[in-house]
């Protein structure tokens, strides 16, 4: 009897060290960088396209764009504002969720989180630079504090996703002894694996943010606002997002090349490789059922070119790895080729747009053209989700890749379940107060109300006797909140 | 002084800078939640507005800096500390969150209704974060952050030391901001808002040093080595700190609001201090110094450079942004210029409508 139980229990173990933690954790970590990376979009790539119609206005003496300008940056000011918050939740999480990870590895990875550090800094000072200094600095330096502002949103960009590739392919270090030793805290930020990486999700930042921005006009031109606002400020995003669109896939492709030789595991998640094959099909479509691939398309040929660069390298499957180190693969495999999917569409729709614009077609007239361009926002914001989803859901079961599994990275507290339950409520509270605000501010300038003082400003200050009462009521109310 | 005494001098110096400049941001909570209904309180919600909009967010990045450092310079410690102070963290992290989505959406909020309502978070949560750091420093300083992690996750913050230095933090933050809001409320000629708020800060700055004096007593029992470390090493920072708050005391009665803001400046950065030296040279009291849980040298150095680089390109903008938001003359988005618009009633008309041509 006693062997046997010791060999129930040998079996168990695994399970029963699974930290409490774990699911949670991920779960949590999931929401909250899904949610704050659509912010972080706007931090990276928003104050170019400020820039670009702030700059129209100043320097061509032009009230449509500087009237544009400045209520981008009041949109602004509330994104960021949210963006800045919804940050400081991920690096709490970092050390709340993933101690396993900081523990051991924070003097590895933590050099270009400092910097990081730095550039927000600088992005947080030329912020509020940039909205005080709405007719309290001379036009031209004002519309300059706009270029810190952007260049440390994009190095900023650079130092998180450098963190991001060195989980991928893991640098900078030596274990010994299972201690991690002979560390080289520069690895990580000079790292040229980060550059690709950082090259995908700046471009991917510039077509999130500018088609949701010119989805917005589009949907104003759809109710009959054609006029020169609503075509400025759907032309100026919709190029970033053009061009961004037709850069995507090259640098999309040069990167994934790379997976083969660095993450094979994932790049059989993605491929849907349930063995090895050479040369390998392209799958489109598709799930894994009963660890059988079924319901894709096949192209015989093209999975090892796009995968390898070359129509004859195989392509490693699945049963090559043991099963404890392989990734959920139908995740994996439909986020990505949703990114691909849209991307592509994307690419596509921009091309036909301005091909018909230079054969002198306004599809602006049209009505279906505006349409799409209002999908068109949702879609970027799909693509880029699904590309973070396959990205991290197919380094699973690594937290750093071949180095510390996720289980244990997660920690062990039991009670995680109830901040999941706390986050998912606050998120769904900041996206309805985020709506709430920015819709009423939209109602408002529509009304022609430009300024927007704050509801409670000065011609609340001695208001008349009539209105005190409800006043008071509210003071009780507010105390008691 | 070692490589990894310097990286906690930068750590702590950020804990001050946090402490001061996102401590008085916090601090106006205070003020807001206790400024009377819509009509009483708007003069003094829109001085708020007006002081903390524009360096809010460069403040708070402050704390950015404190765990990027904490978690690469000693990042055993960190871990240890996120998993035994997961509770009172958390709860921090909430105030922050709810504390800056809900100052930005009050500011453009499109009826009075749901300025009141995003005001009443604001102003609560920002409450909330002070006392949480407050009680994870508490934590830290009495030693119940023990070294392998995963210290009790109720008593490590539920503690005599723990609430005191939530109920000390909250009462500096809104001591803080009650001498800087008087003197911003003094210099832009809102005299009425100057003495209304020069009586509560007062008021807050008398309890708050009482508080600070009387927590003296309990970290005696409860917390023997920070007790030991502020009535030896970190003694005159507490001598300076008493003489500075009554100093501010007398400097606004005698309305002297200017010289206040920078003697009760000097108040609160020797408080935080004297936790500093009084702790020295444990980085986890009792369990951990700051040379066993410092990490690689390696990273010590270049955390060291990356502060370098900080001071260089952070501090003098930083400087600007103070100063500019302190002196540029006041603009279309300032009480003075802005727009007047018709008293509203809770549920009145909507903005577009009441909008009154000034």
């Amino acid at each position: 009897m006693a062997p046997s139980l010791a060999a129930l229990s040998a079996a168990l173990l695994p399970l029963a060290s699974e930290p409490a933690g774990l699911l949670p954790a991920r779960e949590q970590m999931a929401v909250s960088l899904g949610w704050h990376i659509i912010l972080a979009c706007f931090g990276v790539a928003f104050p170019a396209m400020i820039f670009v119609v702030h700059r129209r206005g100043v320097v061509h003496d032009d009230p449509v764009a500087l009237g544009l300008a400045r209520r981008w940056s009041k949109v602004a000011a509330v994104l960021f504002a949210i963006g800045a918050v919804s940050g400081t939740v991920l690096s709490f999480e970092m050390g709340l969720l993933w101690p396993g990870l900081m523990g051991p590895f924070g003097d590895v990875l933590g050099l270009p989180f400092a910097f990081e550090g730095l550039s927000f800094f600088v992005e947080a000072i030329f912020l509020g630079l940039y909205l005080y200094g709405w007719d309290r600095m001379p036009p031209r330096r004002h519309l300059l504090m706009l270029l810190p502002m952007a260049a440390a949103g994009i190095f900023g960009t650079y130092c998180v996703i450098a963190v991001n590739a060195w989980m991928n392919m893991p640098t900078g270090f030596r274990i010994v002894d299972g201690r991690v030793t002979d560390v080289h805290p520069w690895a990580v930020l000079l790292d040229s694996a980060a550059v690709l990486q950082f090259l995908h999700m700046w471009i991917g930042a510039y077509m999130l943010v500018g088609f949701v921005v010119a989805g917005v006009y589009a949907a104003g031109m759809l109710r009959g606002r054609r006029d020169a606002h609503h075509r400025l400020g759907f032309t100026v995003p919709f190029v970033f997002a053009s061009i961004a669109s037709l850069v995507q896939p090259v640098v999309g492709h040069v990167l994934g090349m790379r997976l083969g030789e660095t993450q094979p595991s994932k790049l059989a998640a993605f491929e849907l490789a349930t063995h090895t094959e050479q040369p390998a099909p392209l799958r489109l479509g598709g799930l894994l059922v009963d660890g059988q691939a079924r319901f894709f398309l096949e192209i015989p040929k093209w999975g090892s070119f796009i995968a390898r660069g070359s129509f004859s390298k195989p392509v490693r499957g699945l049963d090559t790895f043991a099963p404890a180190d392989r990734p959920p693969v139908n995740i994996t495999h439909v986020a990505f080729q949703s990114m691909i999917g849209i991307g592509s569409l994307l690419a596509l729709a921009v091309t036909v747009y301005w091909v018909a614009r230079w054969r002198r077609h306004d599809f602006l007239a049209t009505r279906w053209f505006p349409w799409f361009a209002v999908a068109a926002g949702p879609l970027a914001v799909l693509a880029l989700e699904s590309g973070w989803i396959a990205t991290e859901v197919g380094r699973q079961p690594w937290t750093v890749f071949g180095v510390l599994r996720t289980v244990n990275a997660a920690t062990d507290n039991p009670g995680l379940w109830w901040s999941y339950a706390g986050a998912l409520l606050l998120y769904l509270g900041m996206t309805i107060g985020a709506v709430v605000v920015l819709r009423s501010m939209a109602r408002r300038w529509r009304a022609g109300e430009e300024d927007l003082p704050s509801p409670y400003g000065p011609s609340e200050q001695g208001g008349p006797g009539s209105h005190r009462h409800a006043a008071d009521r509210s003071d009780r109310e507010e105390v008691g909140a | 002084m070692s490589l990894a005494v310097l990286v906690a001098a930068a750590l702590f110096i950020g804990v001050m800078a946090y402490g001061l400049f996102a401590g008085a941001d916090f601090g106006s909570g205070f003020f807001d939640l206790t400024a009377g209904g819509s009509a009483r309180g708007a003069e003094l919600r829109t001085q708020v507005d007006h002081s903390i909009g524009p360096v809010w967010e460069a403040n708070h990045v402050w704390l950015i800096f404190v765990l990027v450092t904490w978690w690469t310079g000693f990042p055993r410690t960190f871990a240890a500390a996120t998993e035994t102070l997961f509770v009172p963290l958390l709860l921090a992290l909430l105030g922050i969150v709810l504390r800056g989505a809900a100052f930005a959406f009050r500011k453009y909020s499109g009826s009075l209704k749901q300025a009141r309502l995003f005001g009443a978070v604001f102003a609560g949560a920002s409450l909330i974060s002070p006392f949480f750091f407050g009680t994870v420093a508490g934590g830290i300083a009495s030693g119940r952050v023990p070294a392998e992690g995963y210290g009790d996750l109720w008593s490590s913050w539920i503690n005599p030391t723990s609430l005191f230095g939530g109920v000390i933090a909250v009462g500096t933050c809104s001591f803080l901001a009650g001498a800087f809001l008087t003197a911003d409320a003094h210099r832009e000629g809102h005299e009425r808002l100057a003495e209304s708020l020069r009586r509560r800060t007062l008021l807050v700055g008398a309890v708050t040093g009482l508080v600070v004096f009387a927590a003296l007593v309990p970290i005696q029992h409860d917390a023997p080595t920070l007790a030991a470390g502020l009535e030896g090493r970190a003694a005159p920072l507490v001598v300076l700190s008493g003489l500075a708050g009554a100093a501010t005391l007398g400097l606004l009665v005698r309305r002297r609001y200017a010289v206040a803001r920078i003697t009760a400046v000097t108040a609160v950065a020797t408080v935080l201090a004297g936790w500093g030296f009084g702790q020295y040279p444990w980085l986890l009291v009792d369990q951990v110094t700051i040379e066993q849980g410092a990490g690689a040298d390696a990273t010590l150095v270049a955390l060291l450079v990356a502060t370098g680089l900080a001071v260089v390109f952070v501090l003098p903008p930083l400087v600007w942004l103070f100063r500019f938001t302190q002196q540029a003359p006041t603009g279309t988005s300032g009480p003075h210029q802005e727009e007047p618009r018709a008293a509203a009633v809770p549920d009145g008309p909507r903005p577009g409508r009441r909008r009154r041509l000034g």
